[in-house]
């Protein structure tokens, strides 16, 4: 047995003190040169991104048609892409909310770019339904309001129910960063030596200035917010899952499909952790706050995350055939060795057989290893939403409706082109805003402290 | 002008134990217009330094029933009352699909009545503060521990509040204020 030793890790170490947590977190955004690694990935990131503005401008000119769309495939890649953006900012809020609920001291040295992850994949993932609209510049028509149509939202959608999730859900977890960042922003404040820096963290601080009863309140308030956002996180995937088992077509109409895509969103979120996580912690030299212990962990819970989704797909496969229902069997023959079948092989390679490995503890100790793996994840899960969409498209009932799908160039450039905005977005977080919460490390060390660990 | 309660003596300790005891100390003495300003939150300093309200829970509640409630109100208006559609003959108030929004606003309302309740509780935002003229308070936000002794506390004699201080054995003593 040597799982053991994963637990007894410090989870900061012995040497550091709250004035050597605020000057090594402070210093990568105050006195820290722009690295030329950092220059490669922002340049190459922002090429991406630039494809993807020509992508948007494009699509506004044309209209959806310029992706491969088409009767029976009217569902493709945009909405794969969105599932997966927003199942990926899960984890974040999981760790931020969840863990703290648990009081795992762990979360800690994670929560903050772990909720910038879930920022800046859940704004990602708001382009694509829009886009997807038709004419997206009428999309506030989604919105109740008083309008001189006299129209109100269809209330029993499912569509709508996904709306207010994705509203509610970007509002609170824009808002819940940006309350957990200002004491760390009154120490840039405080620290700056610059005064173009001091008034710009200066105003992001908004005159916070630690004192005991503002603590209390705070204290509270995230206590609040953590409590709400994990029922968030579950409701609003299961929201995006309802989009489709509200549909009748074989494959969706199913009622595992909310927990089913909340397990997804948690295995996917944890991949997105490890592969942000695994090369910051390199980089920037954070071995003291990252420790073994935070990225065994991780692993851990995406290895449970995946077998949650490994169930699932036991389940789906189990319950086609149990219901003999011939279109849900034909659906389960078409996955498995249909036109699409390699895209199901490959998610099976990738969730289910890659994720084996974690268990053992050698491939826990491998951060490059697990790094692989990680990405190997968020490739699976990619093609695990793609693979849900379409193949219930492409096969319905009648023979004389089934049609193929193939991406044009600008599905490709929507898909690589998000990638390159969330990595734009968070190269940026990563230059401007503390990487670690420094508050909650130095209240972290207290709590070490006095328990004379 | 008079702006007592933006004068008085600041004086820093060691660790959140040596803050925590001075401030009992202090209000054992009888002052009330403590202040405590920590890096990061100090349980039981908020208690120590006196009665404080803290309806952050309250806010939050109220806001969660309002979006929520408020919600099903819209949905049912706009299904009975304004735009009613018979769709094969089913209720008009279809509660049970009403309820994933409310949900969903019910959340977003806590969320937004609670953070807009701290920072208007906590007198925040705020541009300038006399603290912020005191050099050493840098520290606040790193690793120092503070208490602040209001010049418009009705015990506050500036000798005799300077001397009640030392006598904690603080690591340094500022003036607060001109």
């Amino acid at each position: 047995m040597h799982g053991h030793r994963d637990m007894n890790a410090r989870l900061l170490a012995l040497r550091e003190t709250d004035a050597s947590i605020t000057d090594k977190v402070s210093a990568i955004v105050l006195e820290r040169p722009t690295g030329r690694l950092w220059m490669v990935a922002f340049a190459l990131s922002f090429v991406l991104t630039a494809w993807l503005g020509a992508g948007i401008v494009w699509l506004l000119a044309k209209g959806v048609g310029i992706w491969g769309l088409d009767i029976p495939v009217a569902w493709a890649f945009a909405i794969a892409d969105y599932v997966w953006w927003i199942a990926i900012g899960m984890a974040g809020t999981f760790i931020s909310g969840g863990l703290y609920l648990a009081r795992q001291g762990w979360r800690n040295a994670l929560n903050r770019y772990a909720e910038a992850m879930t920022v800046f994949a859940v704004s990602v993932s708001g382009i694509f339904p829009i886009l997807h609209l038709g004419r997206p510049w009428f999309f506030y028509w989604l919105a109740p309001y008083p309008d001189r149509m006299g129209v109100w939202p269809q209330w029993r959608s499912s569509l709508f129910w996904d709306f207010s999730a994705i509203v509610a859900y970007l509002i609170v977890s824009v808002l819940y960063f940006y309350v957990g960042l200002i004491p760390d922003l009154a120490t840039l404040r405080d620290r700056a030596a610059t005064r173009g820096k001091q008034v710009f963290y200066g105003l992001l601080a908004a005159g916070w200035r630690g004192e005991a009863r503002h603590w209390q309140r705070f204290e509270t308030l995230n206590l609040l917010l953590a409590a709400m956002a994990v029922p968030l996180v579950f409701s609003v995937h299961s929201m995006v899952a309802l989009d489709f088992s509200e549909g009748l077509l074989p494959g969706w109409h199913s009622t595992i499909f909310p927990p089913f895509f909340v397990a997804g969103a948690l295995f996917s979120g944890f991949g997105m952790v490890l592969v942000l996580g695994i090369p910051l912690r390199r980089f920037f030299g954070l071995g003291d706050f990252i420790t073994e212990r935070h990225i065994a962990n991780l692993a851990k819970l995406m290895l449970a995350a995946g077998l949650f989704v490994d169930y699932s797909y036991a389940s789906e496969l189990f319950n086609a055939f149990y219901s003999g229902d011939r279109y849900e069997i034909a659906h389960a023959m078409q996955e498995l060795t249909g036109a699409y079948a390699w895209v199901y092989w490959t998610i099976i390679g990738c969730n289910v057989v890659a994720i084996q490995a974690i268990w053992f503890e050698r491939v826990r100790r491998s951060h490059a290893a697990l790094f692989v793996i990680a990405l190997l994840v968020l490739v699976g899960m990619w093609f695990e939403r793609f693979e849900l969409i379409i193949s219930s498209l492409y096969h319905d009932f009648l023979p004389s409706s089934w049609g193929m799908f193939y991406p044009t160039v600008w599905d490709i450039a929507f898909l690589a082109g998000s990638i390159g905005l969330f990595f734009l977005l968070f190269l940026l977080f990563v230059r401007l805003l503390p990487l670690l919460p420094m508050f909650e490390l130095r209240k972290l060390r207290a709590r070490l402290e006095r328990e004379g660990a | 002008m008079n702006r007592l309660h933006e004068q008085g003596w600041l004086a820093r300790f060691e660790d959140a134990g040596a803050l925590l005891m001075a401030v009992r100390e202090l209000r054992g003495r009888g002052y009330t217009q403590l202040e405590a300003y920590t890096p990061y939150p100090v349980e039981g300093l908020a208690q120590a330094l006196g009665p404080m309200r803290n309806r952050i829970p309250l806010l939050v509640l109220l806001g969660g029933l309002a979006g929520g409630f408020g919600t099903l109100l819209l949905e049912w208006y706009a299904s009975v009352i304004d735009y009613p559609i018979n769709v094969g003959g089913r209720p008009n108030a279809s509660w049970p699909a009403f309820i994933p929004a409310a949900l969903e606003m019910t959340i977003l309302f806590a969320a937004v009545f609670g953070i807009v309740g701290m920072f208007f509780a906590n007198g925040l935002p705020r541009l300038h503060h006399p603290l912020f003229d005191v050099p050493c308070f840098e520290a606040a936000s790193r690793d120092g521990f503070f208490v602040w002794l209001r010049a418009d506390d009705p015990c506050f004699d500036p000798a005799l509040a300077h001397d009640d201080l030392a006598r904690l054995a603080p690591l340094a003593i500022d003036r607060v204020g001109p």
